[in-house]
């Protein structure tokens, strides 16, 4: 479980970039052949899944910026200048400013909403013994692998009865529910993993258990719950399936529901140019919150199958 | 202090527990109970019809073909993810040139790769399905355009519109999107197997293919494992459902001619168009039941004796 701090791909890295640059174009006979040849195959088949992910991404960006002409004449030319009003357009004559606003409503809701239900529940399922743990928490772990699509169904008309479907509050109990599976399992195995003699010292100083939880082992798991917080934002950010089914108003749609709507009616518009805009403007940001928080974002996801 | 615990326990479980309950496990239980009624969804007036749900699914074609296409993702998409996955992790691992003081290292710009492939796993699989339905436009998309590029004029696919390429380029988005993923996952195992092992194997004069099988693998059985059953409840889930209904087209995604539909969508559209809630429910249950046999079969045929190192 060690998350955040040593990725162990990176240090052992940094050594072999070394070596002078001329290196890298030396003669092939002076390695061992083996290895050459591999090397040289495993270099070609590395670029090709490289292009075939990044391209398409360029690609997106491009046609974002030209006009809808030259997006259906020559779809991998570059933009004889850049149409930035595509852009303009998207969010605002589009509704991608709406659905980003009902997107951040929601996730932000639902995010600490998980953390803080997910981690109380972890932790009394980790650490205390009672009648029923195991059951409940197993009930917990189970819901990671049964078909949620067949719960939605009667769940859509259990929310219309409870006057939350198309309602933001509603989504975001939805998305809190649905991440508990997830969040229980990992904070579960990750509070079992810290010491208990810190938590045993703050209750014979007298601190209540409450407090001994948000002020002793709440900040000794911060690793963990930036794991799985990074873990549950892009899933809830990302998520398409449950709003799909229990937010159908078009006036609270979020960001994956609003490109699909958008690729519908700028379809019939024909507007591709301000279809494409919307998708990158879409994509950017998540991108480059990933660059950034590279080492963080790969561990947080990874980090629930590697246990 | 008895006391004050069990007030504790029950003071922290309860709001987490009584949520999951409504939500997600309360729902589960009434779809069980939906599949054996001839509930419409629209009124709540309805009664128990004992089998015929389920005997109406059997002799539906549609249906048929929903199941056909889901098991084929779920036997297919985790072999060939899993497999490509692998195989890239090795290359960016294993891979590199042999230098001075080390037997085994990884390609030059290992960390660029990783980066790299995992973009798409970031990305909103709507954000996704809905790049590649316009890639896939036979007239005005990227891919044909590329084609005719490298002077392929003739071969222009209609892609999503014949019925018989659509699935595959279904699937095809799905391996796009999480290979990525798992080529990270194994490379961040791959780290941690000793480089001991490797360069006591090449010194016996092992290729590297053989120390791929015997080594690599076996040493990274657990984690191969647990992406099998990840990659299986994906393809049975709602990536699979985001994707056939937003690329595939027809009324509600699924054609053409039904040629890409599968059992969450079909679910979907049963209780939701076609206002047949309680025979969605049955289709749902078949569904849990492909679901679950997958989980139980990986989990058997992948037990094998733990490797500790």
């Amino acid at each position: 479980m060690k998350t955040t701090d040593t990725p162990p791909a990176t240090t052992a890295e940094e050594p072999r970039d070394r070596p002078p640059v001329t290196k890298v174009n030396a003669p092939l006979e002076k390695e061992s052949p083996g290895g050459g040849v591999l090397n040289v195959f495993s270099h070609g088949v590395l670029v090709i899944w490289a292009l075939l992910v990044v391209l398409p991404l360029l690609w997106a960006v491009m046609s974002s910026f030209k006009d809808d002409n030259s997006i259906f004449s020559s779809p991998w030319s570059l933009p004889d200048k850049l149409h930035f009003e595509n852009w303009s357009r998207a969010w605002t004559q589009a509704h991608m400013s709406d659905y980003f606003l009902n997107t951040i409503l929601v996730v932000g809701g639902s995010l600490i909403g998980t953390l803080v239900l997910g981690s109380m529940a972890a932790y009394v399922l980790a650490r205390f013994d009672f009648p029923g743990n195991r059951f409940i928490y197993f009930l917990f772990v189970g819901g990671m692998s049964f078909p949620i699509i067949l719960a939605l169904v009667p769940l859509f008309f259990v929310m219309n009865n409870m006057g939350l479907l198309n309602t933001t509050h509603g989504l975001i109990l939805v998305y809190i529910a649905y991440s508990l599976p997830f969040t229980v399992f990992f904070l579960s195995s990750f509070f079992r993993t810290l010491p208990t003699s810190v938590a045993e010292a703050a209750i014979i100083d007298g601190a209540s258990h409450t407090r001994t939880f948000f002020q002793i082992m709440l900040p000794m798991a911060k690793p963990g719950l930036i794991s799985v917080g990074i873990f549950n934002f892009l899933g809830q950010w990302n998520q398409y399936m449950l709003p799909t089914v229990l937010n159908t108003d078009p006036e609270k749609k979020v960001l994956s529901q609003g490109l699909v709507q958008l690729a519908v009616s700028q379809g019939y518009k024909g507007d591709y140019s301000g279809l494409f805009a919307g998708l990158v403007m879409a994509m950017l940001p998540v991108l480059a919150a990933y660059i950034i928080f590279q080492r963080q974002v790969v561990a947080g996801l990874t980090a629930g199958a590697l246990k | 202090m008895q006391h004050g615990k069990y007030r504790f326990i029950v003071g922290f479980l309860i709001a987490p527990l009584a949520l999951y309950a409504i939500f997600v496990i309360w729902p589960f239980i009434q779809s069980i109970y939906y599949s054996f009624t001839d509930w419409t969804g629209l009124s709540s007036d309805f009664k128990m019809v004992g089998f015929d749900n389920y005997k109406k699914m059997f002799e539906d074609d549609i249906f048929w073909k929903s199941l056909q296409h889901s098991v084929l993702f779920v036997l297919l998409l985790p072999l060939v993810t899993l497999a490509l996955a692998l195989f890239l992790a090795f290359m960016i691992n294993v891979g590199g040139r042999q230098r001075k003081g080390a037997t085994i290292a990884g390609v030059r710009g290992s960390g660029f790769y990783k980066i790299a492939y995992f973009f798409p796993q970031v990305l909103s699989i709507a954000i996704v399905a809905l790049l590649f339905q316009f890639a896939y436009n036979p007239e005005s998309g990227a891919i044909n355009a590329a084609l005719s590029a490298v002077g392929l004029d003739n071969v222009q696919p209609l892609w999503l519109g014949d019925p018989d390429l659509a699935l595959w380029c279904v699937m095809a988005v799905l391996i796009w999107s999480t290979v990525g993923f798992f080529v990270v996952l194994f490379s961040a195992g791959m780290a941690s197997i000793p480089k001991d092992y490797y360069e006591a194997a090449l010194l016996d004069g092992a290729d590297r293919f053989t120390t791929f099988f015997r080594i690599t693998l076996p040493l990274l059985w657990d984690t191969v494992q647990a992406g099998w059953i990840y990659m299986g409840i994906l393809a049975l889930g709602a990536e699979a459902f985001a994707v056939v209904q937003i690329m595939t087209v027809g009324p509600g995604g699924g054609g053409p001619d039904y040629s890409t539909t599968v059992l969450p969508l079909y679910v979907y559209q049963t209780a939701f168009r076609d206002a047949q809630a309680g025979y969605a429910t049955t289709i749902g249950v078949a569904l849990l039941v492909v679901t679950l046999s997958f989980a139980a079969v990986v989990t058997k045929l992948g037990r094998r004796e733990r490797l500790e190192f």
